[in-house]
């Protein structure tokens, strides 16, 4: 579905104001919509003339934590818009090791790059890193905390594939408690209109109240563990691994970790346009025998990471001034 | 003990702060610094408006605003005079703060204030009393909140 034409002149007009990408929190719906608009004007755009985007720009990639798709993504997307990289995908590389800052390094790698992409396990790095740093800071993840581009490139996918992301029905499955894949994109459903969120998680595993507390109003949020029920009423269908590595008794991770997995047969209770989305990796809740069936939208996913990444470094460059 | 019966005597310069909860002003007293101020607490107090109370008197010392922000937490619902040459200058019903700067200690261990030693920031909300950090964006609840108060 295309948008109505004042709409798309509202978006167009807009102005994107961040000067950092640290929390989904920061960012309105109207920005929102600017970065999905700007991540499918860069899709369709031509190779030759992208590849001058970030020409002679040079885009630091800090990676505290491994990543595989971020990294990748993100590495892609500075590749993709003519850009040079400079970083680290392993902190034992780096001053990291000797016990250096974080505010140390970034007031050092600030006077090196134009834009800094990073991920740190320490949650709230990428907040204190934008609060010093006089380039854009792009959160790449802060332990359990924020990866907003993985939320704006969830928010991508859903619009792509329906046209719009109001009135969608999406569950959210599996690891509510911990992910904070879920967490970010409850959030940002509530920015939009008439969105109905299904929580389906085992009884240990729910969302967090506060979560629910604060988007409660906002979106019209129903908590459940049976999943066969609400199936037929889905758009979308959010599975989340559940993290192993979240559990102090491997007792309680095995009581629930095949809580949910989704096969094939699911598809018999679904509506024609269901999708199934993850934020990759996954370990065993979607068998393999869904790759190939319409409903798996979870690669395309991976990919759309690229043109939401690129849109968000053409768009903040040049929003903070560079020493 | 009848309240017109308690005998503490007046300050001159410093704050008094009445109508505190039972057992905060020895919270209070360890919350800030006192120095070489003379702090006098009356404890468990009858009050016709709260059954129970307590009383803080603080001379010889000037409050900074994150001294007072502690106490607008730990005192909620009481009243803080400011005294300058024996008289009144302000007086304060107390609520809570909007925002708490360098008060808090953040409840999260990985949180980023606690790695690097940084001033906390927290955006508080009320009823029911909740304090979200700046940095990692958790959220503390009225019980986290009163034990996470930095000592004076």
């Amino acid at each position: 579905m295309s948008l109505k034409a004042n709409e798309k002149n509202s978006i167009e007009s807009g102005t994107f104001s961040l000067t950092d990408v640290v929390s989904i929190a920061d960012i309105s719906r109207k920005e929102i919509e600017i970065v999905l608009n700007k991540a499918k004007n860069l899709e369709e755009m031509d190779k030759k003339e992208k590849s001058k985007i970030l020409e002679n720009r040079v885009v630091a990639s800090l990676f505290f934590e491994p990543s595989t798709r971020t990294r990748l993504s993100f590495e892609t997307a500075i590749q993709n818009l003519g850009g040079r990289v400079i970083g680290f995908a392993d902190p034992g590389v780096s001053s990291f090791k000797k016990g250096e800052t974080l505010s140390d390094t970034i007031k050092m790698i600030e006077r090196y790059a134009d834009i800094i992409v990073m991920r740190h396990f320490i949650e709230g790095a990428a907040r204190r890193a934008a609060e010093i740093s006089q380039v854009p800071i792009i959160n790449g993840g802060d332990g359990a905390n924020q990866h907003p581009t993985q939320t704006l490139l969830d928010l991508y996918t859903i619009k792509k594939e329906f046209g719009k992301i109001d009135g969608i029905t999406i569950g959210l499955l599996g690891d509510l408690k911990y992910g904070r894949t879920v967490h970010s994109l409850a959030y940002a459903l509530a920015k939009f209109n008439d969105a109905k969120i299904y929580c389906i998680s085992p009884e240990q595993l729910k969302m967090p109240k506060e979560i629910i507390e604060d988007i409660k109003g906002k979106v019209k949020v129903i908590e459940t563990d049976d999943l066969n029920k609400v199936l037929p009423e889905l758009d979308v269908l959010y599975a989340t691994r559940i993290q192993k590595e979240r559990f102090a008794d491997e007792k309680d991770y095995n009581k629930v970790k095949n809580a949910f997995i989704l096969d094939a047969g699911i598809l018999k209770k679904t509506k024609k346009q269901f999708r199934i989305m993850h934020p990759l990796p996954r370990v065993n809740e979607i068998k393999t025998e869904l790759d190939l069936t319409p409903a798996a939208l979870y690669f395309e996913q991976a990919a759309n990471g690229v043109p939401v990444r690129e849109a968000l470094l053409a768009m903040l460059l040049g929003k903070k001034k560079v020493i | 003990m009848s309240e017109k019966k308690i005998h503490i005597s007046p300050i001159k310069n410093g704050t008094a702060i009445d109508h505190l909860p039972v057992g905060t002003s020895l919270k209070i007293l360890e919350a800030i610094n006192v120095n070489d101020a003379t702090c006098t607490a009356a404890m468990n107090v009858e009050s016709k408006k709260m059954g129970r109370k307590d009383i803080l008197f603080i001379e010889g010392k000037e409050l900074n605003e994150t001294e007072m922000d502690k106490i607008r937490i730990l005192g909620k619902n009481g009243t803080m005079n400011i005294i300058k040459d024996s008289k009144i200058s302000k007086k304060e019903s107390i609520d809570y703060p909007n925002e708490a700067k360098g008060i808090l200690t953040c409840a999260n261990e990985k949180c980023i204030t606690n790695k690097e030693g940084l001033i906390t920031k927290f955006s508080l909300k009320k009823n029911p009393l909740s304090a979200k950090c700046f940095y990692c964006e958790k959220s503390m609840d009225k019980k986290e909140i009163m034990n996470s108060i930095k000592k004076g």
